[in-house]
């Protein structure tokens, strides 16, 4: 026998327990409908599986947990689920929530289910899932998932693991019957989990109040290979506190806001070592418990085996309730029980007592007094707290305060109000203080989050504010800068003599346009007048002189400006071709527009015949215009050689490879994306043939290009050569012209154009003698 | 003579020594900002709902930490009022219902069939917590809406409305004990007439 030691505190109220135990375990009567609750305990909710109007077996998974703190939910008997909806559900407040509601169908036919064979041949971590597969949870009070706790040993070490089957508050024998009467399902359930925990021994906490529950164990013990100890406890509320007990059992003390493993030690139910007996042996998940059912109002009380979701009357009528005794219905313990308004409310995995009480054995309680400050709560504390510290913070609504005292160690066991001479309901305070702390922290967590979120998007608004004004900078600096670079054209261009030589011949092509409208206006207006006969007949026709001598001016400036330059004649040559284009698309146009015209019949043909004509000569006016102009730069130039033509041989014919290689791409890759065979052949031949023309081309531009070659050589100048010289003496014409512009001096600026003379008569030079071969 | 010149020189050295220390502490450990407003902050609700006539709860915890009332906040209430109240150190002052009163906390619920989804509702949520896109139906995540009601007045359709949150047994609060300290003796019998009434 193990050592037992003692706890703070605790308080020894009438055990009330012999008169439940008197009958065997009974079978509670199967209910016509079952409200099965989706959260039967701390931790998520499961996940409806079903929906209405299906049929559902007995043992069949209902819901399915979604989070890791969650437990599975099946269906505690055949049926059909006639509703999905909140229903009332066992809990202090008495509000409800979601729940299954299964019309029973009277057969109890169970889904089919076997167990494990040989479960030590399993893994562990399937072992586990079979279990939180079979929805167990602590059956004891919180309703634990089990299979949670049945991890601890992957991250704990694990030397003890204590049974709780102390079952300290009064009026409750569910344990201590199921422990009478099935000690070898609690044994085999006791194994299972030491297999899973593998502690290096195991304690069975008992009270002494339960002689035949010891013997029954004590039997059963014999056959068991495990390092099993029976720890029987002086009866004393509440031992069987998982603190408490672990206290009484150890001498260990939980540090507050730990849990048991943080000191090595699992606690497990006795109620949850037969169910998880059963779901491993019988494959049977937990759908039923065992429910003590009790008080003055019932004739006979008795614990029953029980169906999850079975209604409190259902139970009640079971044991012969007399309504008219009926004062308190409590659910659990009258200890720390809650009273429950309503009989249809359903059992669920952690109702392990009812207590149909009448008015005599739980008075209505006596309107508190004021506290004397004796100090009995303290002496009755099994936490060790401070219960009448704790009682002014909450009244004062000082919960900070509370919190720093501990008050989320309190156990809510109801032991200093049991003692307190003031009545004062001092676990109802606690309670309150709890609640609105939790409250708080929720709210908090809450504020913080809008805070971070709201903070996130005022960050998000002032940085696309900012991206968008970085936009429109950048785009306001790129406009600047290309007004910027056009400007620079435009002054770069002007310097050069040749460019310059542009805009004059614009300008003054615009200003005889100019000139010339003027003139006509002077015209019209003297026309006007001399018809009309007005006074200001003189003043008019000096007007029109005037106009006729400054158009005159004009053209004459135009025609001595226009040929002047080079560039300005090609740009001539460029107009004409462009008019030319302009004449024929005209000429085009009105050819459609004639020959729509003629095939409807309409008026205007003879009209669009003459357009035609008058269109066709200026086309050819236009072509020939041009033809002149471009036959005329080779006449005006100062040498005309034998040479120049090979000049413009040669760089036509090199336009003319350059061209024929892009068209022999394109049509090499116009091929290659070609699908249509005739399309392809049609291609190929295409492609041969300009392949022949670029062959063509080719060897006619190396044949010129060798010839030029073979001639300079002919006078014993290298050609490259040359060409690099007349590259360099260019050059050296630019620098010098640079630093003539940058130099202030005025001796300095002659020597500078000396050179540059000097330099420039070489650059001629060589040019000149470039151009002959070239 | 030469002691009072000693203990003179002495009192002025340390006085220049204490004196570069703390200068030198003040730029060194130099406080950004002002702290109490983030302790403000902290117990502002958050809602960032604008009833106070600031454009959020920091704006207004920067205005009483400049010396605005602290009475101005309908979703914290009085427990709002009274955690400044205590904070600040003034007296705790009863809500100012110009700007509103205190309502049970709700959330924005966006009846989905009138939604046109024009997403002025979405501009005006102050913390994104409403989910859409232009002529796409919008919906409310009430995980994240802190039920400012500023959705509501923007809404061409009025298709807003605000739900105040459910109790579940999750959320539920045990109620305050009723208070013994109001009995007398001569008060017994009404004491239990009162403790039975509910």
């Amino acid at each position: 026998m193990s050592k037992v030691f003692s706890f703070h505190g605790g308080i020894h109220p009438p055990g009330n327990k012999k008169r439940s135990t008197r009958a065997a375990i009974g079978k509670a009567p199967l209910p016509k409908t079952l409200v099965v609750p989706m959260q039967q305990h701390i931790g998520g909710p499961a996940d409806p599986l079903v929906k209405i109007g299906d049929q559902v077996l007995k043992g069949q998974l209902i819901a399915e947990p979604i989070s890791r703190i969650s437990a599975a939910i099946h269906a505690p008997t055949s049926g059909k689920v006639v509703d999905v909806a909140a229903y009332p559900i066992p809990h202090a407040s008495g509000l409800s929530e979601e729940c299954i509601v299964i019309e029973s169908d009277g057969e109890d036919r169970w889904i089919e289910h076997q167990g494990l064979d040989d479960y030590r041949q399993l893994r562990r971590q399937d072992l586990i899932e079979h279990i939180r597969n079979c929805g167990i949870a602590g059956m004891g009070g919180a309703g634990f998932p089990t299979d949670v706790k049945l991890h601890l040993s992957e991250d704990h070490i694990v030397n003890t693991l204590i049974i709780n089957a102390a079952e300290c508050e009064p009026y409750i024998t569910a344990d201590d019957m199921l422990m009478r009467e099935r000690a070898h399902e609690v044994l085999g359930g006791i194994e299972i989990i030491a297999h899973l925990l593998r502690p290096s021994h195991v304690l069975i906490g008992i009270e002494d109040n339960k002689p035949n529950a010891i013997h029954a164990l004590e039997a059963v013990l014999k056959d068991t290979e495990l390092n099993i100890d029976i720890v029987v406890v002086p009866t004393k509320y509440p031992s069987g506190g998982e603190r408490q007990l672990i206290k009484l059992l150890t001498d260990l003390e939980v540090p507050s806001g730990r849990i048991p493993a943080d000191i090595g030690i699992v606690c497990q139910n006795v109620g949850t070592t037969a169910a998880v007996y059963r779901a491993v042996h019988y494959g049977e998940p937990l759908i039923s418990r065992i429910v003590t059912v009790t008080g003055d109002a019932v004739l006979h009380p008795r614990n029953l085996e029980t169906l999850i979701g079975t209604p409190f009357s259902t139970l009640l009528e079971a044991c012969d309730l007399r309504p008219e005794a009926l004062s308190k219905l409590v659910m659990g313990g009258p200890m720390m029980g809650v009273t429950v308004e309503n009989d249809q409310i359903p059992v669920i995995k952690t109702t392990n007592c009812l207590i149909a009480a009448t008015a005599q054995e739980m008075p209505l309680a006596p309107p508190a007094q004021a506290c004397i400050r004796c100090g009995m709560c303290e002496q009755a504390c099994p936490a060790e707290l401070l219960p009448q510290q704790l009682y002014w913070f909450a009244k004062g609504r000082e919960f900070d305060k509370a919190k720093h005292h501990n008050l989320f160690d309190c156990i809510e066991c109801g032991a200093c109000a049991y003692v307190c001479p003031s009545n004062i309901p001092l676990v109802q305070y606690y309670r309150y203080a709890k609640s609105e702390i939790r409250t708080e922290q929720r709210d908090q967590q809450k504020a913080d989050h809008a805070r971070q979120r709201f903070e996130a998007r005022q960050a998000r608004l002032e940085r696309e504010v900012a991206e968008k004004e970085a936009r429109r900078k950048a785009r306001a600096e790129e406009a600047a800068k290309a007004q910027q670079q056009k400007a620079a054209t435009q002054s770069d261009a002007s310097p050069q003599p040749a460019a310059a030589a542009e805009p004059d011949a614009k300008q003054l092509k615009t200003a005889a346009a100019v000139a010339r409208t003027k003139l006509k206006k002077a015209q019209k207006a003297y026309d006007e007048a001399v018809g009309t006969n007005a006074d200001n007949l003189a003043e008019l026709e000096a007007a029109l002189n005037d106009a006729r001598s400054k158009a005159e001016a004009a053209e004459k400036a135009l025609a001595a400006g226009a040929p002047a330059t080079e560039e300005g004649s090609g740009d001539d040559l460029k107009q004409l071709k462009v008019a030319a284009a302009v004449a024929r698309t005209k000429l085009k146009k009105a050819q459609d527009a004639l020959k729509n015209a003629e095939d409807k019949g309409l008026d205007g043909v003879d009209k669009l015949r003459a357009t035609l004509v008058t269109l066709e000569n200026k086309a050819e006016e236009a072509q020939q215009a041009y033809e002149q102009a471009a036959n005329k730069p080779a006449s005006p130039s100062p040498a005309p050689t034998e040479e120049k033509p090979a000049e413009v041989d040669i760089k036509a014919l090199k336009q003319q490879v350059s061209i024929m290689r892009t068209k022999l791409k394109k049509a090499e890759s116009a091929l290659d994306g070609c699908e249509d065979e005739a399309e392809i052949a049609r291609m190929k031949t295409e492609v041969n043939e300009l392949k022949q023309r670029f062959e063509q081309a080719t060897a006619e531009f190396d044949k010129a290009e060798q010839a030029l070659i073979e001639r300079a050589a002919k006078s014993g100048i290298d050609l490259k050569q040359l060409r690099i010289d007349a590259a360099m003496a260019r050059a050296a014409v630019t620098k010098g012209e640079r630093s003539l512009s940058k130099a202030d001096n005025d001796d300095e600026r002659s020597q500078i154009e000396q050179e540059l003379t000097s330099a420039r008569a070489k650059a001629d030079e060589l040019n000149l003698t470039l151009s002959q071969y070239e | 003579m030469s002691t009072v010149l000693t203990a003179v020189i002495v009192l002025f050295l340390l006085a220049a020594i204490f004196g570069i220390v703390l200068g030198y502490a003040s730029v060194r450990f130099k406080v950004e900002g002002n702290p109490i407003v983030d302790q403000i902050d902290a117990i502002l609700p958050q809602t960032q709902c604008g009833q106070c006539g600031y454009p959020g709860c920091r704006p207004y915890a920067e205005a009483i930490a400049g010396g605005d009332a602290i009475n101005k906040c309908p979703p914290g209430g009085q427990t709002t009022i009274d955690a400044l109240a205590d904070l600040l150190d003034v007296e705790a002052v009863p809500l100012d219902a110009e700007h509103g009163e205190e309502k049970p906390r709700s959330v924005a619920y966006i009846r989905e069939d009138e939604c046109i989804g024009c997403t002025k509702c979405i501009q005006a949520c102050p913390v994104d917590a409403i989910l859409g896109a232009a002529k796409q139906m919008h919906t409310v995540i009430i995980s994240e809406c802190t039920g400012c009601d500023l959705c509501v007045e923007p809404c061409p359709v009025d298709c807003i409305d605000m739900i105040p949150i459910e109790t579940t047994p999750n959320t539920w609060k045990w109620p305050e004990p009723p208070s013994p300290m109001q009995l007398i003796a001569t008060d017994r019998g009404r004491g239990v007439a009162a403790s039975e009434a509910p």
